[in-house]
């Protein structure tokens, strides 16, 4: 280059004073804007050229294409569905919205399971108990390190071999029935299965508002006692008064041994247990290092501060240390919530009917590969983006408020 | 950069499966040098790898006869095990060049998959297996019983269809593959486990008390198995079909792995046709004049094949039945060669 001019110094700002000066391709802001938009029309043009070749295969290859099939009758049996649903009276979407709840229990549930499980473990092993410390550290080591599939079977013919055939089962007090078919249980009969679903909704939301409400007070020393008093109030109280208003029929449908299965009542399937065990014990392990290291980095003069101004232990943890580990410990607890989710598709495996599996089904009885692949990925996509925007709004409450 | 990626790879999938439906599948098997063949890979009789890896069963003979007639060796064939949730994907990509994976031929297969059935090379139906310290003696009995069944099967319409037809409660558990599905009955999850008829008679074998099993004697559908390939390619639809014909046709012939040498001095004019002493069969359908002797001379006719693999050669011991050839009781039936 030889001797370049010494640059001015300060350097001039990008367009400042001197745009005239600048010709067009050398000005940055521009020639950014022109490459993103040279980007995105290239994508675009990708995007556009990848779909209607694929259209073009398969109309040329004679696949049949579309989504006509969604309305067509499914033909096939599923055996466990929180909605109506029979083989020769629904159609493709309806099982698919059978799997689709199928996979929202088991998620729901492994969900509250794990975090329970997690944080119990996590806190554990912190613990300056030899013995609790050991034991937290062993499960954490064993379970995060044995291929979840492995686990899941393991689960299953555990459940499955500890369990009596229908002949010998265990019929305990209240008429619940339990045998390798499942747990069988008295299915109140005042109320189909909508309305039960209606009833839970209506508590979780009262609960819920309540809690946000009671929170605003909480200034008071007595809040929390008054709280959880309050919702046990409303999830025993609301349910009990949907019952009186539907006129409290008191009866309930028993389940009858038969000569294969049991008949009536309502049923918690082996394959669903099995499902819910694995889940929630593998992603236990993954959320306990999550809170050690969130309540690790709170920093130990936190501690020493609260028991100076004289707050107890567990006031300590609840008032201190757990909202500042919370910072820490969401982002990645998010991470674990939409682990479990997805990995819940291994339920093929054992036999459950979650989404996959029945979409699997849809898929080969239909033959339409593109359209059942592509409404599963939107589904499980739409699965993931709610618990994370749930998990955001969660965290926005709970981070540092600056000012 | 990550959007880039994952455009071009979109773009490359779709583009990838513009390729496999233009050129010509022999051509592209002989230039590959090895047949890609979709199999079952589970089933004893039909397609199952032995402990070396080595693939038996009257499926894979199949195969092994296509490759037989394209490469004169029985052995350049690339087994593909498959579930029955796959099989057809991988054969509208191209993974494999043809199926066959003891799949019934149905009219919405045969049309909105963009494959074609070329033949039967088993018929077979639906049956149950139950334990028999159950006492049953019927399907009919199996109201309100748990059945194991395999994922994406006609077997699981069927079943379903049979138990609302004869208004009997079913719960049917449903698993990826049949080991799955089998395994979860032998720990008495269910009472029954389905599945075609051959299917049984093998798995049975699978299980730890055979004897304590038993096949009830309903058949509840019609369940014929063959070869599928994809829509399109008339000369190798052609091929795949003529090749089993070509076993039958030599079965009725009786030309057989043992007298082949002798049969080929025959002055049969049937026999000379279809061993290609006369005539140039093989030449119009793009292999070659001694097509016929070279499946005969590596893997055999259909009867040797079918006794071999699962007729009174094998632990399976199925009767001939309604594959015994037409004039012999049964409805295996070829168009000649000619």
């Amino acid at each position: 280059m030889g001797n370049a001019k010494p640059l001015p110094y300060p350097p001039p700002l990008a367009g400042e004073g001197r745009v005239g000066a600048v010709p067009f391709c050398r000005d940055p802001k521009l020639r950014g804007l022109l490459l993103q938009a040279l980007l995105c029309g290239a994508i675009g043009l990708l995007a556009y050229g990848a779909i209607h070749n694929a259209a073009e295969n398969l109309a040329r290859a004679n696949i049949a294409t579309g989504f006509g099939f969604w309305n067509v009758t499914a033909g096939f049996d599923i055996s466990q569905t929180l909605i109506d649903y029979s083989s020769q009276g629904s159609t493709y979407g309806r099982a698919f919205w059978v799997g689709l709840l199928n996979t929202l229990l088991v998620a729901g549930l492994g969900i509250a399971f794990a975090t329970v499980i997690g944080f119990a473990v996590g806190i554990a092993r912190l613990s300056k108990n030899f013995l609790v410390e050991r034991l937290a550290t062993a499960y954490v080591e064993l379970i995060r390190n044995v291929p979840l599939l492995l686990q899941l079977l393991f689960w299953y013919n555990a459940v499955l071999k500890a369990l009596p055939e229908i002949a010998a089962s265990v019929v305990m007090p209240g008429g619940f029935i339990l045998n390798n078919r499942g747990l069988f249980i008295p299915r109140p009969l005042f109320a189909d299965g909508s309305q039960i679903v209606a009833v839970l909704a209506c508590t979780v939301v009262l609960a819920v508002v309540f809690n946000v409400a009671a929170g605003r007070v909480e200034r008071l020393q007595r809040a929390l006692t008054v709280r959880i008093a309050a919702i046990a109030l409303i999830a025993i109280g609301v349910p009990v008064a949907a019952f009186v208003a539907a006129g409290a029929p008191f009866a309930f449908e028993y389940p009858q041994i038969g000569r294969f299965n049991v008949r009536g009542g309502a049923e918690v399937l082996p394959e669903f247990v099995a499902l819910l065990l694995g889940l929630s014990i593998y992603t236990a392990a993954f959320i306990a290092e999550v809170v050690r290291a969130g309540l690790k980095s709170v920093s130990p003069g936190q501690t020493e501060a609260a028991q100076a101004l004289g707050l107890r232990r567990m006031q300590t943890l609840r008032l201190i240390v757990i909202p500042q580990a919370m910072r820490v410990i969401i982002p990645p607890l998010t991470n674990q919530y939409l682990n479990l989710t997805k990995n819940s598709s291994l339920a093929v495996a054992i036999g459950y009917p979650d989404l996959f599996l029945v979409a699997g089904t849809v898929l080969n009885i239909s033959g339409q590969a593109v359209e059942v692949v592509v409404i599963t990925m939107a589904i499980y996509l739409t699965f993931s983006l709610i618990i994370a925007l749930v998990m955001n709004i969660y965290n926005a409450r709970y981070a540092l408020v600056e000012r | 950069m990550k959007q880039i990626a994952q455009a071009l790879f979109a773009a490359a999938v779709a583009f990838a499966a513009a390729g496999t439906a233009d050129a010509a599948t022999l051509d592209t098997v002989k230039q590959r040098g090895v047949l890609n063949c979709g199999a079952n890979g589970q089933l004893p009789g039909f397609g199952l790898p032995d402990s070396q890896g080595n693939w038996t069963g009257l499926d894979v003979d199949y195969c092994r006869a296509i490759a037989a007639t394209i490469f004169n060796d029985a052995t350049k064939v690339k087994f593909v095990a498959l579930t029955a949730r796959d099989r057809f994907t991988a054969l509208q990509t191209g993974d494999v060049d043809v199926l066959v994976r003891n799949t019934t031929w149905t009219s919405s297969r045969d049309t909105q998959l963009g494959l074609n059935a070329t033949g039967i090379n088993y018929y077979d139906g639906q049956g149950f297996m139950v334990r028999k310290s159950l006492k049953v003696n019927s399907a009919l009995e199996l109201n309100d019983a748990a059945i194991c069944v395999q994922q994406g099967t006609t077997t699981e319409l069927n079943l379903a269809d049979y138990f609302r037809a004869n208004r009997m409660r079913l719960k049917s558990v449903i698993f990826a593959t049949l080991d799955e599905a089998l395994k979860a009955y032998e720990t008495s999850r269910c009472d029954a486990f389905t599945t075609d008829a051959s299917g049984l008679y093998s798995t049975r074998l699978k299980l730890a008390k055979a004897d304590d099993h038993v096949v009830l004697p309903e058949i509840i559908s019609k369940e014929p198995l063959g070869p599928f390939v994809r829509h399109g390619d008339d000369q190798w639809f052609d091929i795949v079909k003529w090749v089993h014909f070509a076993m039958l046709n030599a079965e009725e012939l009786n030309v057989n792995q043992k007298n082949l040498e002798e049969q080929m001095k025959s002055e049969n004019p049937e026999i000379k046709r279809l061993l290609g002493t006369e005539g140039n069969f093989g030449e119009q359908l793009g292999l070659t004049k001694d097509w016929v002797y070279r499946i005969v001379k590596l893997v055999g006719n259909y009867g040797e094949s079918f006794e071999r693999n699962v007729g009174q050669g094998s632990p399976l011991k199925v009767a001939r039945g309604l594959n015994a050839l037409w004039n012999k009781g049964g409805v295996q039936y070829a168009p000649p060669v000619r």
